[in-house]
């Protein structure tokens, strides 16, 4: 596995927030220039567009270290960013509703301190870790990937957060452990979507991965995105980030990790097996019964420039993660 | 009051167009979201099915009133099923043109491999000989026979129900509801038939 660590990144590279805005902002009027000139007939437009653009300042500013800029480096992309608008109201965040905007609107009844997480199974050190723990042992990083969701839309997201595997190494699982299986939170009077009567989903949602998928250095924890806290509808305060597999492998909100001799089940897996399997790596070659996958949507996407894009095999990350299913079917194993 | 009748359906055509002014204007000022796209299929999907219910709704709304109000519905549900046709229309030009960019080799293999968008598909088209055969001067002409032909909007409804229940994903709560409202009016025609036979 070749992958370039950006090491020893001086204070001088590290992407300051104002840099963030200031991107933000020429965005912002490069989107209502934009939309001005296809619409001269319409003034609002330009203060929907600033409205929306700022992250809210109750999410505190996160001390990082900031990705290198390069294009060798994978865990950075030069790709236009998702506005922090459409990151932050465009969730599938099923806890809080099936609608897009459900998690945005909803999740505000989240309380994410305190917060622990429960680590069992096949490992040196089990029990229950406070959040504040596990953070102060995992330096914060920058990654800026990819996001492929299954249905077929995509964005590119600055997170902060740091390695999935130094944090699993520090409960020092045991030789026995062959996957990993993570449990977001379970709590009715909070998230609303886990009282709906018709949910086909048995909370609490579950996730897993193979211990080499989940060590892998591109597998990443998130605590943050575009230098601030992680809002709650993105999966605060601790959620995965798997650039290489469909968003729906990066779970959310995150309260227990247990380590597993066997393939632990998973929840779209438990749905509908046919159409969700356990590796669920993007894939343009193998659709998905419901949407093709050769191609995605980037978003934001507008009506008559829907910025369709093809969909490259591992989400773009094949150079770094294709050697981890050597010799598997890849149209079998899902 | 022929004058209030002619009033009123003008006044229902108004209403009905106002979903798809409001989704235009929605649309023309960037107020749907990050994928446009996605919103605009599934609102003129959703207004589609819920103009089929209140289609269907009408027979069983005017046995009801029979007697017993000087409302009359029926006039009105010509309106409602050419309605019901044009947002299914909307629905399915709005997927080939904003999803699919017009691309037809991908609708045609989409129209082929998924069978949720077949029956969809199927739906709107079995509305089409229905919404044209809907004026005054058809109904003459085919006479018994147009009778026959309009009883496709119910093969129509259980395409519809099918095009809803596939797409099931992690909640079930929609379809069950326009499940159980068009089992309901199926069921009450059902009932009415075998009443009047007898």
């Amino acid at each position: 596995m070749l992958i370039k660590k950006p090491n020893d990144i001086r204070s001088s590279e590290i992407t300051s927030e104002s840099v963030y805005l200031n991107r933000r902002k020429f965005m912002g009027v490069s989107g209502s220039l934009l939309v001005g000139g296809a619409l001269a007939a319409c003034g609002k437009t330009e203060q929907a567009e600033a409205k929306v653009i700022e992250p809210p300042s109750d999410l505190a500013p996160l001390d990082f270290s900031a990705v290198e800029k390069s294009t060798a480096n994978p865990f950075f992309t030069a790709e236009v960013l998702t506005p922090y608008a459409d990151v932050t109201r465009y969730n599938n965040f099923y806890e809080f509703g099936t609608g897009k905007d459900d998690p945005a609107k909803h999740a505000s009844a989240l309380t994410t301190n305190p917060w622990q997480v429960k680590v069992d199974g096949e490992v040196a050190k089990p029990g229950t870790y406070n959040l504040e723990d596990i953070l102060a042992k995992n330096p914060l990083e920058e990654r800026i990937y990819r996001l492929r969701c299954v249905e077929a839309w995509s964005m590119v997201i600055p997170w902060i957060g740091f390695p999935l595997g130094a944090m699993l190494q520090q409960f020092e699982p045991t030789s026995d452990a062959k996957y990993v299986k993570f449990e977001t939170l379970v709590r009715k009077s909070e998230m609303r979507g886990q009282r709906s009567f018709s949910s086909t989903i048995d909370w609490p949602y579950e996730e897993g991965l193979r211990m080499d998928e989940a060590m892998h250095p591109l597998s990443f924890v998130a605590t943050g995105l575009y230098g601030r806290e992680i809002p709650k509808q993105n999966g605060a305060p601790l959620r995965l980030v798997m650039p290489w597999k469909y968003g729906f492998k990066s779970i959310k909100s995150i309260v227990r990790i247990s380590f597993t001799k066997r393939q632990p089940a998973t929840s779209w897996q438990q749905i509908a097996p046919h159409e969700y399997g356990f590796y669920a790596n993007v894939n343009p070659e193998v659709d998905h019964p419901r949407w093709s996958q050769a191609s995605e949507r980037r978003l934001p996407s507008s009506l008559f420039e829907p910025n369709r894009i093809d969909t490259q095999p591992f989400n773009g990350y094949g150079e770094q993660v294709a050697g981890l299913y050597k010799g598997m079917n890849l149209a079998k194993y899902y | 009051m022929k004058n209030s009748l002619r009033r009123n359906k003008w006044l229902l055509m108004l209403l009905l167009a106002v979903p798809a002014l409001a989704l235009t204007y929605a649309a023309a000022t960037n107020q749907l979201g990050p994928d446009p796209a996605d919103a605009l299929v599934s609102e003129t999907g959703e207004w589609t099915i819920r103009l089929l219910c209140l289609t269907l709704f009408v027979s069983p709304l005017a046995s009801l009133l029979r007697g017993r109000s000087s409302f009359k519905p029926l006039p009105y549900r010509r309106i409602l099923g050419v309605a019901t046709w044009v947002y299914g229309i909307l629905h399915l030009v709005c997927y080939a043109a904003f999803l699919l960019a017009f691309q037809w080799g991908d609708i045609g293999a989409e129209l082929i491999e998924r069978p949720y968008i077949t029956v969809g598909f199927a739906a709107v088209l079995l509305m089409t000989p229905l919404a044209i055969t809907s004026t005054d001067g058809m109904v003459r002409k085919l006479k018994r026979r147009w009778k026959t032909l309009h009883k496709l909007v119910y093969a129509v409804a259980l395409l519809a129900v099918a095009h809803i229940v596939w797409q099931i994903r992690s909640d079930a709560g929609e379809a069950i509801v326009y499940s159980l409202i068009i089992a309901s009016l199926l069921i009450w025609r059902l009932l009415e038939s075998r009443r009047a036979k007898s």
